[in-house]
Order: structure tokens, then sequence, then C-alpha cells
């Protein structure tokens, strides 16, 4: 168990995560290439025409992943600020700051898939509606986040403040993920018409499930390389920074 | 192949516009990104051969 403990620190120097990261983020990034191409396939070229929405729907095959990937990288961020603040390790705050510019591309990217699909279903880019509104509200947190980093020089203040602006605002997340059973609201409760138990929602939940895990192992991947960005440029009066380079 | 042609593939039902410009979209954000991020790690390999050129300058004057 001790040695467990010393493995985990031995790995959160970002001495010795800077050539790990190096190493893992290929790995990730050939996964997700792997699964994006697998979902689409099935996403354009297997799963049917939905009898309500024509081809409309195949939105739902990046709308849904980019959405919850908007989510999961806040949470992921509230819970590196939350190691960052226990053990006060420096890894952490550059964890932090190396997903919030991906999430906050998801957030985006939902709010835009979700005013293309949106205009040809409900007939409106956007409404103010709770699930809508609060994944707005995310967007702008994503944006404070970043913005506050930046402004503060002294990048272990960053951290601190950033960390507790992503610990604080991770409760915007439960309620994007309930709005729509605890509001009543225009955008659709959790979707994925499982409940049609036929064989094209099989299809549709595959190709959807696939998308999510390759973007999922993208945002590994794309954390994994910003990260390192990150601890060169915080470490590059050491001795370490510049022999890896050297 | 569900699809008759393709031009009926990129005409999506009438919805191509919505579909292809959502997908679109996300291509081209995941594609600045990759970009971008790749220049950031220059500016970081950057920064370090900064500093080392300035401690080998204090060295050596």
């Amino acid at each position: 168990m001790e040695n467990f403990k010393i493995r985990w620190f031995h790995w959160a120097a970002p001495q010795t995560f800077y050539p790990l990261a190096g190493r893992l983020w290929p790995v990730f990034g050939l996964i997700a290439a792997v699964l994006a191409v697998a979902g689409l396939y099935l996403g354009f070229f297997v799963a049917p025409t939905d009898f309500q929405q024509g081809e409309g729907y195949r939105i739902i095959f990046v709308h849904v992943p980019v959405s919850w990937m908007s989510m999961v990288i806040y949470l992921a961020m509230a819970f590196w600020a939350f190691l960052g603040f226990t053990f006060n390790t420096r890894l952490s705050g550059m964890m932090t700051q190396a997903l919030a510019p991906t999430g906050a591309m998801f957030t985006f990217l939902s709010l835009w898939t979700g005013a293309l699909w949106g205009k040809p279903m409900w007939g409106a880019w956007w409404v103010w509606d709770a699930r809508l509104t609060s994944e707005l509200i995310l967007f702008f947190l994503y944006m404070g986040y970043i913005a506050l980093t930046s402004a503060i020089d002294d990048p272990r203040r960053a951290d601190r403040a950033g960390g507790l602006l992503a610990l604080v605002g991770a409760v915007n997340v439960p309620i994007i993920y309930f709005s729509v059973k605890w509001w009543n609201t225009l955008h659709q409760g959790a979707s994925v018409s499982v409940t049609k138990g036929s064989s094209m929602a099989q299809t549709m939940l595959w190709a959807m499930l696939l998308m999510a895990l390759a973007l999922w192992a993208y945002s590994i991947a794309m954390a994994l390389y910003r990260v390192r960005s990150i601890i060169l440029v915080r470490e590059r009066h050491t001795q370490w920074a510049q022999e890896v380079d050297a | 192949m569900i699809w008759a042609s393709w031009d009926a593939f990129w005409a999506m039902g009438g919805y191509g516009p919505y579909v292809w410009g959502s997908y679109g979209v996300v291509l081209l954000c995941i594609a600045i990104e990759i970009f971008s991020a790749r220049a950031a790690q220059r500016a970081s390999v950057h920064s370090v051969r900064t500093m080392q050129e300035e401690t080998d300058h204090d060295a050596t004057s």
C-alpha cells in the first residue's frame, strides 16, 4: 500500500509525467480516430432513417457526445482542482488548465449543433429553457476559468484561483444533467430511443456510444498533449526541462 | 448501403445544411484545436531553448 502511494506521487511530478504523457497521447489519439471512423460509419451508413425526424436526427451522433464531454471535462477539472487543494501537487493545476480549452470547445459545439438541430425540429435556433440556459452558463464558466487563470501571472496563484472556480462551478453540471427532469423544458428528456427496443434503435445507440468513446479518447489525448506544453513552460528554468529538449 | 446515391447522401433528406453544418463545424473546431496545440508545444519548446541560451550566455560571460 505504501509502495502504491509512492508511485502515484512519483508520476505526479511534472518531470516524470512529461515523458509518460508523451508516450500516452498518441495511443489515445489513435483510439479516438478508430472509434470515430467506426461511429461515423455506423451513424451514416448503417443506422436507418428516423421515422419522425427523417435524416435530420443524425445530428444526435455528434450532439449528444459533445454535450456529455462538455460536462465530463468540467467534472474532471473539478476533480484535479480538488486533488490540487488536497495534496498541493503542482501537476493538478496544470491538468485542470490543460482540460479547459477542450471543454470550452465541446460546450460551444453542444450549443452550435443544438441550434442546428433545434431550428428544423423546434423551429427555433435557441430557447431560454433550463437545459439550454444551464449549458450556456457552463460555457461562461469555462471562459471565466480560462480568463481568470491567464490573467494571473503567478502560476501557483492562478491554479488556486482557477481551481476554486472549477470546484464551485461544478454545481452547475448536475443542474444541466437533471434540468430536463426538474423543469418543463422544450429540450427532450434523456433520449436514445432504447424504449422502442427495435434493432434500429440499437444501431443508433451504438453509433452514439462509439462517438462518445471517441471523444473521451480525444479529450484524454488532447489534455495529455497540452499538459506537456504547460509543464515545459513552467519548468523551463529547471535542469531536466533543458535536458529533455537538448 | 442505405443511400440511393451520393447526391441523396449529401442532401440528407433536405436536412443537409443542418447535418453538415453540425459535423463540419465540429471537424473545423477539432482541426483548429490540434493546430493550436501543436503551435503551443512548439512555442514552449522555444521558450526552453531561449532560457537555455540565456543561462549558457550567463555562464560564459
